[in-house]
């Protein structure tokens, strides 16, 4: 794994025909990560159907039934990489009812790439598409006009596209800088990876090379430093008679040897005394790092507990009020008993009040006994233990949570703490 | 002492995901084939627990048509990394009955693998299963979860999966149930074959050139060997081959090459145009192979 390599993550979204698998067809065709085996497989399909082009399309699209309806039904994860840059793309489908899986893609991903048919423009689903992206804080929204080919390449549609677009921008919080539109035709390869003479008028960069150059916020990202424990190492061994290693995965921001450091829920205080990266001892860990810290003090520190700086301790509440996406079929009702999922840290939760149902299109809430799969809504919830978190806003890692239901233990909702 | 790490995002990840097996399960596994895979899964969980040992055992399914070399390979890295492992027979399954051994021309062991799997997770009470596939191996495989839920019959429901979002992992399940676990789901071929360069991890020989009797069918390298049916027109020949995925001999191709060190390996990857699992004869059977065998129980 080339270690200079920068690594983007993308979420594609667009309705049912925007052309979206054929989209990444047309990515995975141009970087050369088709391999010939699989053009042959694409070739022998396509003849197959009878057409007269190669589909793309069939690159991505995996389980049977899906060819059979010759839609995408869930996320799926490609990969490909340039010389410069490895990149995975969550592609979610645009389907009415398959907001849950946009919201999943979304969730791993920092750039969101949204298509628009040409000949259709800015439709509900688009709205939709964006609302999530917005939600969900992705860093860069990239909105591929896809099918130019189909309207003459002609500029006029793409400005209306934009216009209509930039309507929806000034409703949400992101900049314009954070947004950017590029015609593109995914068939013919058009301002994908090579930049089109259809298109004089376009004087962007193609889809790759913009991808490629983007420095996503949250790769530099730098706000406080917040360690779950994940795992506590006691080796037992003679050499290492006394290691008692907090293991996990650091987000947010450094921490290094010597921090001044408080344990949470007990807010006992500690310093760090090493921190290892398997057999080497390190100074200073950056943001992502799996790391094992031990601390100068004997501590009761176990899974679930948090290990902070001193200098910056996050809320630690018994009562939050989230943004719920509700990603199951079984619907969230006031009163309802979950097990809420915040990091790898598991508490009960009771949802006391459901205050609204957001729309998903700009246009305001209303007030909701309960959310449905793919349903968004405001939702206060009382906890069985404190726990230690921030908000969304200000770190996504510690501001987001799973809720699993006690049943069959199903995944049913994702919240965005406020 | 190094100043500052910055991390590799999938190994991060990868360990991560590694370290939340041992702690939401109680009676994890981690299945082991001898191929660069799940060789690499072993360096990762010796990272994840580092200095301590990797806390569950290895289990190898063996169809008796393995590689000598890749058996070897297994035995010296157990005996040096004082690992536990476990091994169980297809030959076993097929001595009670369970399973029947194909015959023919494309007769394979591979598939009566998942018997013998599902049993030995019955017999030692296994809750999770740490394999090594990728989702870069196959399409039904882009679409796996990193923690993939399987009945009482190890079967896959890929139309009810539990959704995953950022990094958290639901691995509540209930008795009887069990689940499979990929750490490295986010890697590529080429992602491996560079970390086992970085990370100077030893792999078995067959992964480089060397001299081999094979003969040739449908336009693939095969293995000429008592355990691969050959016709008497298929002739051998000896040629410098490798291989690039380490499965039964019956069902993995190998290729032409002169690659005898990781360096040259990797190049050879870096430019190569046909997929690691085109070598797989398993999965030409038909297009949607590797699908029906998922949702039996299969890796």
């Amino acid at each position: 794994m080339s270690e200079n390599r920068k690594l983007i993550k993308i979420a594609t979204a667009g309705s049912v025909d925007d052309g979206k698998s054929t989209l990444i067809g047309r990515l995975l065709y141009d970087t050369k990560s088709l391999t010939t085996d699989k053009i042959e497989a694409i070739e022998r399909s396509s003849k197959q159907r009878g057409y007269d082009y190669l589909d793309f399309s069939l690159a991505t699209d995996g389980l049977v039934a899906e060819r059979e309806q010759g839609i995408t039904i869930d996320v799926a994860h490609i990969y490909f990489n340039t010389d410069k840059t490895n990149f995975i793309v969550a592609d979610t489908p645009g389907h009415v009812e398959y907001t849950r899986n946009m919201v999943t893609g979304a969730s791993t991903s920092q750039v969101a790439i949204i298509l628009i048919d040409a000949r259709k423009g800015v439709i509900e689903q688009t709205y939709r598409h964006f609302f999530i992206a917005n939600l969900l804080r992705i860093s860069h929204v990239v909105v591929a006009i896809n099918k130019m080919d189909l309207v003459d390449y002609d500029e006029e549609v793409y400005l209306k596209i934009k216009a209509d677009f930039d309507v929806l921008v000034a409703k949400s919080d992101f900049t314009e800088d954070q947004i950017n539109f590029i015609p593109v035709s995914a068939l013919k390869g058009e301002n994908i990876a090579r930049q089109s003479e259809e298109m004089p008028w376009y004087v962007g960069n193609t889809l790759l090379h913009h991808l490629e150059v983007l420095e996503p916020a949250d790769l530099q990202e730098s706000s406080v430093a917040r360690f779950p424990v994940q795992y506590v190492i006691r080796p037992k061994t003679e050499a290492w008679h006394d290691f008692r290693g907090f293991s996990g995965m650091l987000y947010g921001g450094n921490l290094k040897v010597g921090d001044e450091v408080t344990l949470l829920p007990s807010m006992n205080t500690s310093t760090i005394k090493s921190i290892h990266y398997f057999d080497q001892e390190i100074q200073e860990a950056a943001p992502g790092s799996s790391i094992a810290i031990t601390l100068d003090t004997e501590v009761d520190l176990s899974r679930g507990d948090m290990l902070v700086k001193s200098s910056s301790v996050p809320r630690s509440e018994k009562q939050l009020t989230a943004t719920i996406c509700q990603v199951n079929s079984k619907p969230l009702k006031v009163g309802g008993k979950y097990i809420l999922q915040h990091g790898v840290n598991r508490v009960l939760a009771k949802v006391d009040q459901i205050e609204s149902r957001i729309h998903t299109d700009f246009t305001g809430t209303e007030t909701a006994d309960q959310l449905k799969l793919n349903d968004i809504g405001r939702v206060h919830f009382r906890l069985s233990k404190p726990i230690h978190f921030d908000t969304y806003k200000e770190n996504k890692a510690n501001g987001s949570f799973i809720l699993i239901e006690e049943g069959e233990y199903d995944t049913v909702s994702v919240g965005f703490i406020e | 002492m190094n100043n500052l790490l910055i991390p590799n995002p999938k190994e991060a990840e990868s360990i991560h995901i590694i370290r939340e097996v041992a702690a939401q399960f109680e009676r994890p596994v981690l299945l082991f084939s001898g191929g660069k895979d799940s060789i690499t899964l072993v360096r990762l969980a010796q990272k994840a627990f580092y200095p301590a040992r990797i806390p569950f055992p290895l289990l190898h399914v063996d169809t008796g048509h393995n590689f000598p070399e890749t058996i070897a390979f297994r035995d010296k890295l157990v005996e040096e990394l004082g690992l536990e492992l476990i091994v169980r027979n297809v030959q076993d399954s097929i001595d009670q009955g369970k399973v029947r051994e194909e015959r023919g021309r494309y007769s394979s062991r591979n598939s009566l693998q998942t018997t013998t799997l599902l049993d030995a997770i019955e017999e030692f009470k296994f809750d999770a299963c740490i394999g090594g596939a990728r989702r870069d191996e196959e399409k039904a495989r882009a679409k796996e979860r990193v923690f993939s839920v399987r009945d009482d019959f190890g079967q896959w429901d890929e139309k009810n999966q539990r959704p995953e979002l950022f990094d958290m992992l639901n691995g509540k399940i209930h008795v009887g149930q069990n689940v499979r676990c990929f750490p490295i789901s986010n890697w590529t071929e080429l992602d491996v074959w560079e970390y086992i360069k970085t990370e100077n991890i030893e792999i078995p020989s067959i992964y480089f050139a060397h001299e081999r009797e094979v003969f040739l069918r449908d336009g693939m390298i095969w293995t000429a060997n008592e355990h691969v049916f050959r016709e008497d027109h298929e002739e051998v020949l000896v040629k410098m081959v490798r291989f690039r995925t380490v499965g039964d001999m019956t069902c993995t191709a190998a290729v032409f090459s002169e690659a005898v060190s990781l360096e040259d390996v990797v190049g050879e990857i870096r430019d190569s145009s046909i997929s690691e699992r085109g070598a797989r004869i398993d999965d030409k059977r038909s297009e949607a192979a590797m699908e029906k065998r998922k949702k039996v129980g299969y890796f």
